[in-house]
């Protein structure tokens, strides 16, 4: 034990002196200086104070030109339109297939005997191929696709390599379905958010070299000194995902307890340092984007994304509260947890007091309305993931549907509306047509707001009497199963109206790319000049 | 910010730390606890039925890892001691669990030692338990006219029994009840044994 103490004492001092020395460095070299002016990056000369929204309704009805400053970015666009097409699409056909198996897996909870004839279709393997999908399907390709739209714009040069994305789409989609027909048949490497056989992995791992060199060598050539805020969670995510997922998917050489320290680090970081950046990076992008003003306060982003970095990376362990852990990791990650109140309250007051001033456009726009919700969400889940960590908490939470309530806060409430805001915001951009019904743009909004309120607060409350009737001795174990089964049925009814929403949405989309694509001039710049203003 | 190759690297050195914490440190003082005393490693027919519980997803429902008396009754409901991380010396991979839509398994073995009992279980949960929402398996299971020497009969109430037909144990299934039965951690573990103690309230943290 003491010796375990000593070396901890001497690595923190380690890690400090190195931390002081890069501090040191970036002051020096002016790093650490953000000043507003920079926050206009997003923009081009005159376009700020233009509020920007192809949905809107009144806008030219058939051809694009509700903002007139996209003209300008046309070149750019168009040489990253065709990966990003094939990123988004792939996503949303894999959210289609994931909700549907989302909602059996809900439904088989409260029906334990339909559909138990055949194997794959086993509540344990349709749980884990809606988790696989939705993750490595759905907001993996579509927040890549996302990030090789937004990049090019704040970099203001075009995609370098626009080939190998696409490319890199198609082993993806592979590997994705591939590792599909490998978990329901039975053949997974048995850890949660893992499953994927490490064989299937390396194709995945593979594929994300053809979107990680065109993004870095876009960076490398931007047309702009300053990388805006969306730039650094890109970046961070793009050096984050490869290693967790390689040194996770390792073949044979973890086991027992000490896999499963590997196991929940690499799959809260999945959260923190993938899915989280890919959100939070497209929230400061089109957040501004569609208001027409800078964020609130550029200089506490940077506070928000290095101490994302920094306390997000090991919260891992909170999962393992109670369990066969040393004692001084679950504490560790139980404070990196609660230090999580520190990038969130700053990322929330950017992107929120930024809404909050122009609530005309929350009201007018729905993709800002998705993507602003979706930032919102995402403090709401930080906040109450930050509370679920305490020891006192997690011992009711711990176990239960409560759990899985809050991961959908995360991944669906926040990351998943993002992207439905960014590819509303972005299909009348990358087809040059507008959406063909916006009215069910908003019955999407609805369907999935109703149906995930009703989802998460099922889940909520229903752990929670699962969790307190687990705790008590003089129940038996049957209480807890048989107290949270109304709240199985109501989550499956929230489910439903999710799933519609999003088949929807995918109908919505095939039937944008049917009308085509507007004819465009050819001609334009693939280089434009940022906005300045001091 | 204003650098991409600085970022890069201060972004991977953070996330170096986080392993050295979360992955390096507690693996090597994992790696040095020998198996609890009593723990034995599985048979052949064990690790085919550990397999057969992998791939079926029981660890989306079942825990396996019993907490302190000092947090909650799990001990009190039969499940065991608070586990420790010797006792999973043998586990590749690891199936802890973070859901208990089902109770815990640590030591189901040792609560429920019959073959017969985890067949019918398997077979069809709710002809034990009406309450019960765990899924059936009867693709585990073959319905025949009559079973052959060395066949293990289910035995199950009217209600679920085919009529006038057996319902016989396919091999995962016989495998299956092998490791489920294997379960029993029930031995004591060394005082000094690696568990998260943030709840004990005497005794100095491990």
């Amino acid at each position: 034990m003491s010796v375990t103490i000593g070396l901890l004492l001497a690595l923190s001092f380690l890690v400090s002196l190195l931390a002081l020395a890069f501090l040191i460095w970036a002051v020096t070299n002016r790093q650490l200086q953000l000043h507003q002016g920079q926050a206009y990056t997003v923009f081009t000369p005159g376009e700020a104070g233009t509020p920007d929204d192809a949905t809107l309704p009144g806008d030219d009805a058939q051809s694009v030109g509700p903002h007139h400053y996209d003209a300008e970015r046309e070149g750019i666009d168009a040489v990253s339109r065709r990966p990003v097409m094939i990123l988004i699409g792939s996503g949303i056909a894999w959210l289609a297939i994931g909700s549907i198996f989302g909602l059996m897996a809900s439904l088989k909870l409260h029906w334990p005997d339909w559909l138990t004839d055949v194997a794959p279709l086993t509540f344990g393997r349709v749980r884990t191929l809606h988790l696989n999908l939705v993750i490595y399907g759905w907001l993996s390709m579509t927040g890549i696709g996302v990030a090789l739209w937004i990049a090019p714009r704040i970099f203001h040069t075009a995609l370098r390599h626009p080939r190998l994305p696409v490319i890199g789409a198609v082993l993806w989609n592979i590997a994705v379905a591939c590792g599909a027909l490998a978990i329901a048949s039975g053949w997974t490497d048995g850890e949660e958010w893992l499953e994927i056989p490490w064989q299937i992995d390396g194709l995945l791992a593979l594929a994300g070299a053809f979107f990680v060199w065109p993004l870095l060598h876009t960076a490398l050539r931007r047309n702009v000194d300053h990388i805006y805020v969306t730039g650094w969670y890109y970046l961070g995510a793009l050096c984050w995902f490869p290693v967790l997922f390689f040194i996770a998917n390792l073949p044979g050489i973890h086991s027992g307890v000490q896999e499963a320290t590997v196991n929940w680090w690499f799959a809260h970081n999945v959260l923190g340092l993938w899915l989280t950046p890919l959100g939070v990076g497209a929230a400061y992008y089109f957040i501004p984007k569609i208001i027409g003003k800078p964020i609130y306060s550029y200089s506490l982003s940077l506070l928000g994304f290095w101490a994302l970095a920094l306390f997000y990376s090991q919260v891992g362990i909170h999962h393992l509260i109670g369990g066969p852990v040393p004692t001084w990791v679950v504490t560790l990650s139980i404070v990196h947890s609660v230090m999580m109140f520190v990038p969130v309250i700053a990322v929330a007051i950017n992107q929120h007091v930024t809404v909050a001033r122009n609530l005309w456009a929350f009201k007018a726009s729905i993709p800002l309305r998705f993507v602003s919700l979706g930032a919102l969400m995402y403090t709401l889940a930080s906040f109450q993931g930050s509370i679920e960590a305490l020891r006192a908490v997690n011992t009711v939470t711990h176990f239960t549907q409560y759990t899985v309530g809050h991961a959908h806060l995360g991944a669906y409430g926040f990351v998943s509306f993002v992207l439905f805001g960014a590819v509303y915001h972005m299909g009348p951009r990358l087809t040059g047509r507008q959406w063909p019904a916006p009215a069910l743009i908003a019955v999407h909004f609805w369907l999935v707001v109703v149906g995930f309120a009703i989802y998460f607060f099922a889940l909520t409350i229903g752990g929670v009497l699962q969790g307190l009737a687990m705790l008590d001795a003089t129940r038996p174990f049957a209480d807890s199963v048989t107290v949270l089964a109304p709240y199985l049925e109501a989550r499956s009814v929230g489910g439903a109206l999710m799933t519609l929403g999003h088949l929807i949405f995918a109908g919505h989309f095939v039937a944008l790319l049917a009308q085509g694509r507007a004819p465009h001039a050819t001609t334009a710049p693939t280089d434009t000049v940022p906005a300045t203003q001091a | 910010m204003n650098r991409v190759i600085p970022l890069g690297i201060l972004a991977l050195a953070i996330l170096a730390f986080a392993t050295l914490m979360l992955v390096i440190l507690p693996g090597i003082q994992i790696r040095t606890e020998a198996p609890t005393p009593g723990l034995r490693p599985y048979s052949e027919a064990e690790l085919r039925g550990r397999a057969v519980y992998v791939s079926e997803g029981c660890v989306y429902c079942h825990s396996q890892q019993p907490r302190s008396l000092d947090q909650a009754p799990d001990g009190e409901r039969g499940w065991g001691r608070a586990s420790v991380a010797s006792d999973y010396f043998y586990d590749q991979p690891h199936q802890l669990g973070t859901m208990r839509t089902g109770p815990d398994l640590q030591n189901v073995g040792a609560r429920l030692p019959s073959e017969a009992w985890h067949m019918t279980h398997l077979y069809q949960p709710r002809a034990l338990y009406d309450w019960s929402v765990m899924p059936a398996y009867p693709y585990l299971f073959e319905v025949k006219d009559k079973a052959a020497p060395g066949d293990v009969v289910v035995a199950l109430p009217e209600r679920y029994a085919p009529e006038g037909k057996v319902v016989v144990a396919k091999p995962r299934a016989r495998d299956l009840v092998a490791y489920l039965r294997s379960l029993d951690r029930t031995f004591p573990a060394p005082p000094t044994a690696v568990r998260d103690d943030g709840y004990s309230e005497q005794g100095e943290p491990r």
